[in-house]
């Protein structure tokens, strides 16, 4: 590649070589395209806005929550604040980010193929995603949501005069862009995978993939069928959830929780996956425990789906299933600490670099490490009880979701940014930003655990004077992670017209997406590769220079 | 890339080595697609097992104002345009071009009256204010039955009308397919679409045979 992309003031006659984002221009061939790296970053484009808004939410509330009294927002305004910023968050950021943008960009390439098995239906989940948050912002714009993400019954049903039918149905349609996406990879897994490329030779990346597109076609169905039994108990008054239409309130969060939960893992999954590349290539060594590695996916796919009933330990089940669900939610994380002591494992007597999407890596080791065990207390039924909708289990999601999904993204963005964009960022800036990032996230986040073990409810815009000095730390934090978020958005923007060319390996990792030019051309490979080697091959390999 | 140029079949995409890894493909994904659909129907399923266990009288009372005499007709309609659906994929897989195309027509017809069935039931419903909701005003069934009615009312409605959605998304499929066959766009090497929508059609056919016992059928002093 390098030959006619490096020098092309030496030679100004040689056209500069074509890929995939100049193979041709105008709006509608991105709208109309069916090269899964395009609709990646038509993806990456969306969520980036849907991120922003939640974000601005965010902002509302931490501005609330600066001051005891309930003096910016009124309480039902506030209610709709979190509600939002949560809907926006699960369902239109950390649900598609990892795999709709990475995993769309890489599964094909790191697959040996030319493309997604089913590129239209690809096309097509972006439209769906595109329609759903189109529903949601309109049911935002049109007075908003006061439920609360979970939706949960009666409320949502019979006394919320808020826009739940509008806001649900965006639910809905979305859910079957994540349906297909599953669908999509699946099959591409299966039927798309390059000679030689073996189950046990593919990038973790891809097994974690994998696991995460078995959660969505199993749970994402169950809370689309959810959303609409709450859509027509509002609209025609059919009784699922509502007592007195002789429906049973518990049986949605049931429901609810059976796709909610493992949805977590929808949005931890890809990013382990990431992290195991990471960790891979930055200590120049293969993942330990590989086989373990990529089992612990599909075990946490699974176990994930018989835990649900840990968010209803005070909700009236019976305490035998509490037990159960008590049990089962231990159970689960054996398999995340698998890979917590495997990613470690691998750094043990490493070659490692401290570039910047391996101190995401490492941000994300750490948080994710706090935020499992805070789970750990979570899933204790007694101690449940004491911080059950405290802001102890907003702590202790954030550290999943940000500290942990989060991480993982931007570490992944920032590792695959030279192979997506053919740039290079500004590593200084970068690095900085990860600093901030870290340091703003866990000012933020850490006081909430000690004020929900203090005893601060989740969900009201006032509290008791004592808790001052923690929320003004953790509003502090919040405005450092708004501005750690936003140097990102500027430097990666500004490098990819700006940024030094990218070779086709800057990392000098292992893998067939790194074996193919930056960017990469519409088909991805010119000849089918056969694969030789098993994955994070990096004892025999050297660090490539700039060419190929 | 894939050109083979001439061994090409002009409908193996791009991206795919050969029309059989092609069609693997296909097979794969429409199953997947119906795994989902499982689990989406399984939502309804699971609430209506729950709310039969908690009110296991009403529900079979509730049953008796439904007529058995059409839903069994249903079946059989459903059961014949499934077997039609069949004929028409074994039909297409030889390449027949009419045939194909007669078979998808007939199986839609036999849709159509199915759906036309379940009309004429939904009206007979509502006029005997047997629809949940503010009208609810079931006379034959006992007061003591109307939660659970009510509960039965809103399965029966949500899940017949979510089975009947799903029919009217085939029907138009079905008749689009039946003029692809008629042009002559299928054959022997590549009828995928056909076989593939006859997957969906049967799924559809399956959900009503169970649907069918479980909303009909549960009140056992009805036999006579």
């Amino acid at each position: 590649m390098s030959s006619t992309a490096t020098a092309p003031s030496a030679a100004p006659a040689v056209p500069p070589r074509e890929h995939y984002l100049n193979v041709n221009f105008g709006v509608k061939s991105w709208l109309l395209t069916t090269d899964h790296k395009r609709i990646a970053l038509l993806y990456l484009a969306t969520i980036t806005v849907m991120f922003a808004l939640g974000g601005a939410f965010a902002v509302a509330i931490r501005l609330e929550l600066l001051t005891p009294p309930g003096d910016f927002v009124q309480s039902e305004t506030y209610n709709k604040l979190f509600t939002m910023h949560g809907v926006i968050m699960v369902f239109f950021f950390l649900i598609p980010s990892v795999p709709a943008v990475l995993g769309n960009f890489l599964l094909p390439l790191m697959l040996g193929a030319k493309d997604l098995a089913f590129p239209r239906l690809n096309l097509a989940s972006w439209y769906i995603f595109v329609v759903g948050a189109a529903f949601t912002v309109w049911a935002i714009l049109t007075g908003g949501l006061d439920t609360g993400w979970t939706f949960y019954a009666p409320y949502s049903t019979v006394a919320s005069n808020s826009n739940v039918v509008a806001a649900g149905l965006g639910i809905f349609i979305t859910g079957f862009s994540s349906i297909l996406t599953g669908v999509n990879f699946i099959v591409t897994t299966h039927k798309m995978r390059a000679p030689g490329l073996t189950w046990f030779r593919l990038p973790l990346f891809v097994w974690a993939h994998y696991a995460t597109s078995i959660i969505m076609i199993l749970g994402t169905p169950v809370i689309a069928v959810t959303v609409l039994m709450v859509a027509v108990e509002r609209i025609a008054h059919l009784g699922f959830f509502d007592p007195r239409l002789g429906g049973d309130p518990i049986l949605f969060q049931h429901l609810f929780w059976f796709y909610s939960h493992p949805a977590v893992y929808i949005m931890i999954l890809p990013s382990m996956g990431v992290i195991s590349e990471l960790v891979a290539c930055f200590s120049r060594k293969r993942v330990f425990g590989y086989s373990f590695v990529a089992m612990s996916s599909l075990a946490i796919a699974i176990i994930g789906f018989f835990v649900w009933g840990h968010h209803m330990f005070v909700s009236g089940q019976s305490t035998y299933a509490g037990m159960v669900f008590s049990f089962l939610s231990y159970l689960v994380a054996i398999p995340s600490a698998i890979k917590v002591f495997n990613w470690t494992a691998t750094l043990y007597k490493g070659s490692v670099a401290w570039d910047t999407p391996m101190l995401y890596a490492f941000g994300f080791i750490g948080l994710f490490t706090i935020g499992g065990l805070t789970g750990l207390f979570l899933a204790a039924l007694g101690l449940d009880v004491h911080v059950h909708d405290t802001y102890f289990v907003v702590a202790h999601f954030h550290y999943i979701m940000v500290g942990g999904v989060l991480m993982g993204y931007l570490g992944g963005l920032h590792f695959w940014w030279p192979k997506i964009t053919g740039r290079m960022y500004n590593e200084g800036l970068a690095k900085l930003a990860a600093l901030i990032i870290f340091v703003g996230f866990n000012l933020t986040f850490f006081p909430q655990f000690i004020l929900g073990y203090l005893g601060m409810p989740r969900r009201y815009h006032m509290y008791p004077e004592e808790f001052q000095v923690l929320n003004v730390m953790s509003s502090a934090g919040a405005s450092i992670l708004g501005i750690g978020y936003l140097i990102p958005l500027l430097y990666l923007t500004w490098s990819m017209r700006y940024g030094r060319i990218a070779p086709a390996n800057p990392w000098g990792a292992r893998g067939l997406e790194w074996q193919v030019p930056s960017p990469p051309t519409t088909y991805n490979f010119d000849q089918v590769p056969h694969v030789q080697e098993e994955a994070y091959d990096y004892a025999t390999a050297r660090k490539e220079p700039a060419h190929v | 890339m894939s050109e083979h140029a001439a061994a090409a079949h002009p409908r193996l995409q791009h991206h795919f080595d050969s029309l059989e890894q092609q069609k693997e493909a296909s097979v794969l994904g429409m199953w997947t697609f119906l795994v989902t659909e499982i689990m989406f129907f399984g939502g309804l399923f699971l609430v209506y097992t729950v709310y039969r266990v908690m009110y296991p009288d009403s529900f079979a009372v509730a049953s008796r104002e439904l007529n058995i005499f059409l839903g069994l007709i249903n079946t059989i309609v459903l059961i014949g345009s499934s077997f039609t659906m069949a004929m028409g994929v074994h039909s297409a897989a030889l390449g027949r071009k009419r045939g194909t195309a007669l078979w998808l027509i007939v199986t839609a017809l036999l849709g159509l009256v199915f759906l036309g069935v379940k009309v004429g039931e939904y009206q007979e419903k509502f006029e005997h204010h047997l629809v949940p909701g503010t009208h609810f005003a079931p006379d034959h069934i006992p007061v003591e039955h109307h939660r659970g009615a009510e509960a039965y009312f809103s399965l029966y409605f949500a899940m017949t009308g979510l089975h009947a959605t799903h029919m009217i998304i085939g029907i138009p499929m079905l008749l689009w397919l039946a003029a692809m066959a008629y042009r002559g766009r299928f054959s022997r090497a590549y009828s995928t679409p056909v076989e593939m929508f006859g997957l969906y059609w049967h799924f559809v056919d399956i959900i009503w045979i169970f649907l069918f016992p479980l909303l009909y059928l549960i009140d056992p002093s009805r036999h006579h």
